[in-house]
């Protein structure tokens, strides 16, 4: 693996991971693993022009006792909640250890993760209910919405705590599709694994096909091309495009501009067609490959000025309209303080000002790094122009693509060890951890964007009206998929 | 009650329930050609309701007779006026008692019914769109009731039938500022209480931000066909009575058989071009936050308390 491994007592690895926080590092990844070698649990950091840093802890097979580094990060007490539930790690300290994975069908104690979990248990019906702190005071009441809702969304279930019109409280509750692809994958090829990771979230195959390809390229210490790896970015800036233009419209359709959402739709629907042309697949699949990229054809500048000139007026017409300007602006503020202290990450994140962007700070050599698209007031609009200005970036990024179709042929199926890849994707850095022995999966673990930023949501919404969430929660527009796993 | 202003009753009516929600169907027709896309049929809203009427009916278990009677006051409500307004001719039923403010009070006990249904549900959607819809109500009603005035004043009367019987005398009234202000502030009323843009978003899925949709969440099968008729139905009624006050022309003054067909001619055609005009409205504008509503309601009292200003100076 790039970078350095550090094997840890639990005593050094609280020091050890203060040390990383304080002079950079972000806790990106925490990756759980029980086999016959014992019970480990790494944690993955990143940091801007820095190669990453692995700490390793190895725990009591039998006492399954941790490590709580839940007073140094947020988003480690997230990862240690995933880690009691699925491997039954009991992270000592941790101020709050409710279930997070886990709903109350499963059998408390099955932990599927763990060595020797077997098969999956008989499920109870979920009697648990779904119990939440509950706001208290005259005037206040709950809204319950989902886990099923109205549109084509996937199933995710939000408790309201309100007064009035007024979010006192919002509490989410995810996990409806976790679906065990970190287990799925155990004991599979590269290959194999390669189709199920770009399949982990529809809306960003190429992100998470591209993570996974790379993680495994660093297991396996293989070093691309660099034009290959410029047909592989050419993938993801296609996907960040029709994604980004998707959302342009929906952001404006969520306010009842429902001009600018059917132009979007059509604009979509181009994008879609270039990417059929491009790849063969509407959605991108297949582009990327373990070590190698399959682009079939590059979009011409002429029809790249054409989408650019499309879009400009898609979002000109919109910002152009006084009562979606005034429906964005100062709506669901998320401040810089609260981005630091949650650890958000992506589009999120650079929209409250943060200035992260792993396809500039993990560069891959043979990419052009296009210009980080940073605002300030992290509210909707904010969020709505960073899209704005990412898909002309990314423009500007494919002029001059080209085509190509190279294949790598793994040499034999012997290759073993850890890799770590990191894609900007167009929610945000995509990270994904492999193990491998004997060319086969051992262990995957995947972190999307969205795991980290869903906690954010119910920040921003702090002051928010109830009518104002849904579009809130569009220009956040989290995956469900990528969470659950 | 003669028979001839019985037979004008029931043209009314039939014209009403008919055309209600072909009304709704080309108003989404237009809205979809102006997006670029094709659109479902004008037509739509009726195999809708055809369908909606065979389909299974569902109540919450908690929900008493309000919830069950609610769609049948409303589509009685609209009825009724649907019946004795003046839409094709002067001559409608009991025309010497068609009071305007009675007429908007018959309609508003439909909406009132449909608020009360909501809250029966016990659901926080019902009670979240019925907060939202009162207090929208709440507010409308002023500037309603201001602009009843300001048209009013002429007659020194609230009867409907006879201003727009005056209307269609004299020509010079509908022109005056005081005719006009209270029209431009019925406008507002009318898209406010027909939960149009930029009031409220009728083709969303959002729950959440919904007002007039959370209200009927609950409802399906032939209560909601029944919901969905008296809806549109409101909607031409609210429609035909705007357009005989801005423009009479063409409404029959007797109730001969000639004067009949050109009366529903002359309304469904202005019917269809100020639906035709919402529609390209909505298409360009979007919806305003919940809590701007205060402002534009109250921008549409004031153009009506100009409307009895201008018209109590000038006469």
């Amino acid at each position: 693996m790039n970078g350095e491994t550090r094997d840890l007592g639990p005593g050094g690895l609280l020091e050890a991971a203060s040390a990383l926080l304080q002079s950079g590092y972000r806790l990106a990844l925490v990756a759980g693993l029980d086999d016959e070698r014992g019970l480990r649990v790494n944690y993955s950091f990143l940091a801007p022009g820095r190669d990453p840093v692995e700490l390793r802890v190895t725990l009591d097979q039998q006492t399954r006792r941790g490590v709580s580094l839940a007073a140094l990060s947020f988003p480690a007490s997230r990862f240690e909640r995933e880690l009691f539930d699925l491997y039954g790690i009991d992270p000592v300290g941790h101020p709050q250890r409710r279930p997070l994975v886990r709903h109350a069908h499963w059998p408390e104690a099955y932990h599927p993760m763990a060595k020797g979990a077997g098969p999956a248990p008989t499920l109870h019906p979920d009697d648990g209910g779904y119990p939440f702190i509950a706001v208290e005071g005259p005037g206040v009441y709950e809204i319950p919405v989902g886990p099923v809702h109205a549109g084509l969304i996937e199933p995710g279930h939000f408790r309201f705590s309100v007064v009035g019109e007024t979010i006192l409280k919002m509490k989410a509750r995810l996990w409806f599709t976790h679906k065990g692809i970190e287990r799925l994958v155990e004991g599979k090829s590269v290959e194999e694994v390669a189709r199920v990771a770009e399949r982990i979230s529809g809306d960003s195959a190429v992100a998470h096909g591209l993570a996974f390809t790379r993680a495994v390229e660093d297991a396996l210490r293989i070093t691309l091309a660099p034009d290959v790896e410029a047909r592989r970015a050419v993938a993801l800036e296609l996907e960040r495009l029709y994604n980004h233009v998707s959302d342009l419209g929906a952001l404006a359709n969520d306010v009842g501009f429902g001009l600018a959402q059917a132009k979007a739709l059509t604009l979509r629907e181009r994008l879609l067609r270039l990417n059929e042309r491009v790849s063969g697949r509407r959605l991108l699949r297949g582009v990327i490959t373990v070590g190698g990229a399959r682009l079939l054809d590059a979009p011409t500048g002429t029809e790249l000025d054409e989408i650019e000139a499309r879009v400009a007026e898609l979002t000109a017409m919109t910002l152009a309209q006084s009562i979606v300007v005034d429906r964005f602006t100062g709506t669901g503020v998320l401040s810089l303080e609260a981005v630091r202290e949650l650890g958000v990450v992506g589009l999120v994140a650079r929209a409250s000002g943060l200035d992260l962007d792993a396809r500039r700070d993990h560069p891959i050599e043979g990419v052009t790094v296009a210009p980080v698209v940073v605002a300030t007031s992290g509210d909707v609009l904010a969020r709505y122009q960073v899209r704005r200005d990412e898909v002309a970036a990314s423009l500007a990024a494919l002029r001059g693509a080209v085509a190509g179709v190279s294949t790598f042929h793994l040499a034999g199926s012997s290759g073993s060890g850890a890799g770590l890849g990191v894609v900007e994707g167009w929610r945000g850095p995509v990270v994904h951890r492999v193990e491998l022995l004997d060319g086969r999966v051992t262990r995957l673990k995947v972190v999307d964007p969205s795991f980290l930023n869903w906690p954010a949501l119910a920040v921003a919404l702090a002051d928010t009206i109830v009518p104002d969430f849904p579009l809130v929660n569009k220009s956040f527009n989290l995956s469900y998929a990528g969470n659950d796993l | 009650m003669s028979l001839a202003t019985v037979v004008v009753g029931l043209v009314q009516l039939a014209l009403v329930v008919v055309g209600g929600p072909l009304l709704l169907g080309l108003m989404r027709r237009v809205r979809s050609r102006l997006e670029g896309r094709d659109g479902p049929a004008i037509a739509q809203p009726w195999r809708d309701i055809a369908k909606l009427a065979h389909k299974q009916r569902t109540r919450p278990t908690e929900s008493s007779w309000i919830f069950a009677a609610a769609p049948l006051v409303l589509v009685a409500t609209a009825a009724t006026v649907a019946a004795l307004g003046p839409l094709i001719s002067l001559t409608p039923p009991l025309a010497a008692s068609t009071d305007f403010i009675a007429v908007i009070f018959v309609l508003l006990v439909g909406s009132v019914a449909l608020a009360l249904a909501a809250l029966d549900t016990g659901t926080a959607f019902g009670g979240m769109g019925a907060s939202r819809a009162l207090t929208i109500g709440a507010l409308v009603e002023p500037a309603l009731l201001v602009a009843v005035l300001a048209l009013s004043l002429p007659l020194h009367s609230t009867n409907l039938v006879a201003i727009v019987a005056d209307g269609l005398r004299h020509a010079s009234v509908l022109v005056g500022p005081s005719h006009l202000l209270a029209l431009a502030s019925f406008i507002v009323v009318i898209l406010a209480e027909s939960g149009r843009l930029p009031v409220d978003n009728p083709s969303t899925h959002l729950e959440l931000t919904m007002i007039y949709e959370a209200l009927i969440l609950e409802y399906s099968g032939p209560d909601l066909a029944l919901v969905t008729l008296g809806e549109s139905m409101r909607l031409a009624i609210w429609l035909g009575l705007f357009v005989n006050l801005v423009a009479p022309a063409g409404i029959a003054a007797n109730a001969t058989a000639a004067g009949l067909v050109l009366g529903v001619v002359a309304v469904t055609l202005k019917v269809a071009v100020v639906g035709v005009v919402v529609a390209f409205f909505e298409v360009t504008t979007a919806k305003l936050r919940l809590f701007r509503l205060p402002e534009l309601l109250a921008g549409g009292f004031i153009l009506a308390l100009l409307g009895v200003v201008t018209g109590a100076v000038m006469r």
